[in-house]
């Protein structure tokens, strides 16, 4: 198990990690989300070894770790950029920390093949990696970075550089990977969805500094602030009262004069701004009287035209509070 | 960057530290300390501080055209390479044409080749010593400076910024003015300093080609120590010979950082053919150039080793394993062979490891003052090498008197440099997250940077060994002071046959320099091929 206790980790000064409590079981599969720029490359490259920490303590099963160097550590980690090796082709780069645990060749490519298969890339094992796609390179990484058995395997950014189609047919063959190794795995992303998808539990990084810390399904539901509600696409308001979080589906538009029934009791008057898309629905943006402009999901096939008086009603089950 | 470095055990450090002290102790003690020596006879002769020999330099009227002659051939030289070398740069770098890979190769040829070499191919083709030959042998060693380092650059613009400044309106013109000049003023920067560098500190050609009245501080240096044994005055020429280059130098490095390609590694080929009437020009106006400074010399040199008095014949070729009477020199010319190449294999061991190290711990030290160091005896002239390896290195503590060790030793030095150019930025250029990548899988950093390192720089160093090679058998200015005369190399007999006088000498001459050329162009070919089987640009 991997333990992370008050690690600070500064670049001239300035803090990158400030005070950042971590811990990652084995079967584990925990996610780091976060903007870009809020620490959480330089959090897998100390836990990795490659930075040292200015304060704090990284431990894996109770022991730790200040002393021993990355390539002992018996951590993988696959970088966001896939820095395959160049001078290697395919075999040569999945190969690698099999050679560095001295591994006798035989056995090495039986592994390898064994790998490429479960990447989804048989019979690329004599290719230059120059001559990869760039989805292709990615698997490479991974199979390379699953090769040594790590106990704990780091993902930068994983699915980054890929067209969507390709990251979404990924994700779940990564999440099967994950599932069928039973050890810890310790992934970064700044794409919610992924987060969600491939992992148990889902630490929210801002500034260096922990948001919310808990399982993925919680973090989903009820975020802890209005920086992780923000972050997740929820409306964060007080129209309604004191300070909640509701996604846009928990909003209902109703343009005046549109219904037969008056405006539904606390709802509050609203005037469409613009209107947008996301995913498979439209949006309607509103804004309040006091200011606050909010994101509502419309199903109707009638979008109201910017300008559009109405009224806005709040699913009360859908409401999170939060914290003022 | 205020990056933490993870600790590193004893024993990894060790072996950085061997790897840096390597090229240090090397330069500190062949290069540091004979320069120190020549500041010392410099500037206090006497055990005292005595400005007189360098007050002497800027005073005499001789002395001071002697500095003023070296300062506006150089840049003269330097004009005239430009106006030549960019057209040739632009047609290597934007046109494709058939047989362009070979002409690359061949325009970087020129810059090995040995100027013992160069001055008897104008000699032979009738060039009387004058100003204009200093020049022109000038533009044939330095044209290919401005074509690769410019090229390199041009190759790698981005193509999209001149086409965005079309579609806002620019004419050709204004792109080349706006765009594509501003783009490129680092490298033209960078190669002019280069040139006027290699010009300034120029030796054989002025030797050679200038005849008896043109001297520059170089070829005053020789002089003044080998004819007149004035060491003090030698030593104060070297000291402002010095400090000139530590400034030139200075401005390469300021110019260099600015000329890196902005888009290294994308392969994305930018060239067109050449189908514009001005383009078709260009590409066979250069073409003609590069024919003319390159093939007719060379031709002409072959042609006169084939034609000794006695009519159309190997004869001058017979004539170079005899040791003719009455001849200044001490052995055969044939003997000068395996002497050039025992002494050019030496050095060029010395300097690919040195220079590999040095390159090594350049790129991972990441320290200024460890680069300066190792790049100062690129710019500091060969002369004031052997000149100082002549006055340190002949006493206690390091007696090297006589040794067959000095002739290597002074030419892996001049040699180093270009080692530590040619290996550095393929060293640089790796990714820092690779050589992470392979800790991460279990590498140690000593099986690090043999597994990631080593086989990335492996092509690098070969070719750097080939260029060392080259390098060191056509080297003339170190050589000439600290070589023995029973053991002379073959551009010191071809100097020396150069000096005597009749048709039978001139000839011999010739056929040693055909000889000379024939061991250089196998180095550079040899080094060629490593570097096409490269993958990519890596």
């Amino acid at each position: 198990m991997l333990e992370v206790a008050g690690l600070v980790v500064r670049y001239d000064r300035v803090p990158a990690l400030d005070g950042v409590d971590l811990r990652v079981g084995n079967g584990e599969v925990v996610c780091v989300l976060g903007p870009s720029g809020g620490g959480k490359s330089t959090l897998l490259r100390t836990v990795a070894g490659l930075e040292a920490p200015a304060e704090g303590a990284i431990a894996w099963d109770g022991r730790d770790l200040r002393d021993v160097p990355p390539h002992l550590r018996r951590f993988g980690l696959m970088f966001q950029d896939h820095a395959l090796f160049p001078h290697r082709d395919v075999a040569g780069n999945v190969g690698f920390g099999l050679r560095m645990q001295g591994i006798d060749a035989p056995t090495i490519r039986a592994r390898t093949d064994e790998l490429l298969t479960l990447v989804g890339l048989p019979g690329f094992a004599d290719r230059p990696v120059r001559s990869l796609s760039g989805g292709e390179q990615q698997r490479v990484a991974l199979a390379r970075a699953l090769a040594p058995n790590p106990r704990l395997l780091m993902l930068d950014e994983p699915l980054g550089a890929l067209d969507r189609a390709l990251r979404e047919r990924l994700v779940d063959e990564l999440r099967a990977i994950f599932l069928r190794r039973e050890r810890a795995v310790l992934l970064v992303t700044h794409d919610h969805e992924e987060a969600f998808a491939l992992a148990d539990r889902v630490v929210v990084l801002r500034d260096g500094r922990v948001e919310q810390d808990a399982d993925a399904a919680t973090v989903w539901a009820r975020p802890a602030t209005a920086f992780v509600a923000g972050f997740l696409g929820y409306n964060v308001t007080t129209a309604f009262g004191s300070q909640i979080a509701v996604r846009p589906e928990g909003l209902t538009l109703t343009p005046d004069g549109s219904a037969p029934t008056d405006a539904p009791a606390g709802a509050v008057a609203v005037t469409v701004v613009d209107r947008t898309f996301r995913r498979d629905h439209f949006r309607v943006r509103v804004r309040t009287a006091a200011g606050e402009v909010l994101d509502v999901a419309f199903r109707e096939p009638d979008l109201p035209a910017a300008g559009t008086p109405g009224h806005l009603a709040l699913d009360p089950a859908a409401a999170v509070p939060l914290p003022a | 960057m205020d990056r933490h470095r993870p600790a590193l055990s004893a024993r990894d450090r060790l072996g950085t530290g061997i790897a840096i002290a390597v090229p240090v102790v090397f330069v500190a003690l062949f290069f540091a300390y004979p320069v120190a020596a020549i500041l010392g006879r410099g500037l206090a002769p006497e055990g005292q501080v005595d400005l007189e020999p360098l007050r002497r330099v800027f005073t005499d009227p001789t002395l001071r055209g002697v500095v003023w002659f070296t300062v506006w051939q150089a840049a003269l030289s330097t004009v005239l390479t430009l106006a030549i070398g960019l057209p040739g740069a632009y047609v290597l770098a934007r046109l494709r044409f058939p047989g362009r890979s070979l002409v690359r190769a061949m325009v970087t040829i020129p810059f090995v080749l040995p100027t013992v070499l160069v001055a008897s191919a104008f000699l032979a083709l009738g060039v009387p010593r004058s100003l204009g030959a200093i020049l022109l042998a000038h533009v044939f060693f330095n044209y290919a400076v401005v074509v690769r380092v410019v090229g390199e650059l041009w190759r790698h613009l981005d193509p999209h910024e001149e086409d965005a400044a079309r579609m806002l309106g620019a004419s050709r013109w204004r792109v080349w003015w706006e765009v594509t000049f501003p783009a490129l003023r680092p490298g033209i920067l960078a190669a002019a300093t280069i040139t006027f560098l290699f010009c300034f500190t120029s030796f054989g050609v002025i030797l050679f080609l200038g005849g008896p009245t043109r001297s520059t501080i170089e070829t005053e240096i020789y002089r003044q120590t080998t004819r007149f044994l004035d060491l003090p005055l030698a030593a104060a020429l070297s000291v402002v010979q010095l400090s000139a280059v530590v400034v030139l130098l200075w401005l390469v490095a300021r110019f260099e950082r600015a000329a890196v390609p902005r888009r290294l590694g994308a392969a994305r080929e930018i060239e067109h053919r050449a189908r514009s009437l001005g383009d078709r020009l260009l590409l066979f106006g250069n073409l003609a150039v590069m024919a003319a400074l390159l093939a007719l010399p060379l031709g002409v040199l072959v042609a006169r080793s084939l034609s000794p008095p006695s009519g159309f014949g190997l004869a001058s070729y017979r004539a170079l394993s005899e040791l003719r009477r009455g001849s200044t020199l001490y052995v055969a010319p044939l003997d000068a062979i395996g002497n050039s190449l025992r002494f050019a294999i030496a050095a060029t061991a010395i300097a690919v490891v040195v220079g590999g190290l040095a390159a090594w711990a350049g790129v991972r030290g990441r320290s200024r003052w460890l680069d300066g160091l190792l790049a100062l005896p690129l710019g500091v002239s060969a002369v004031t090498l052997g000149f100082g390896f002549l006055i340190a290195l002949d006493e206690p503590p390091l007696d090297l008197r006589g040794s067959q060790w000095l002739v290597p030793l002074a030419q892996a030095l001049v040699a180093m440099p270009f080692v530590v150019l040619l290996v550095a930025p393929v060293l640089r250029a790796v990714d820092p997250r690779v050589r992470e990548a392979a800790t991460m899988l279990g590498a140690s950093p000593a099986r690090v940077r043999r597994t990631v390192d080593l086989p990335i720089a492996a092509r690098a160093l070969l070719v750097a060994a080939a260029f060392a090679f080259a390098i060191s058998l056509g080297e003339f200015g170190a050589t000439s002071f600290v070589v023995r005369p029973d053991h002379p190399t073959l551009p010191i007999v071809i100097y020396r046959l150069l000096g005597q006088p009749g048709d039978a000498a001139f000839g011999a001459a010739m056929a040693a320099s055909c000889i000379l050329m024939v061991l250089v162009a196998a180095a550079v070919l040899a080094g060629d091929r490593a570097r096409a089987g490269r993958h990519g640009e890596f």
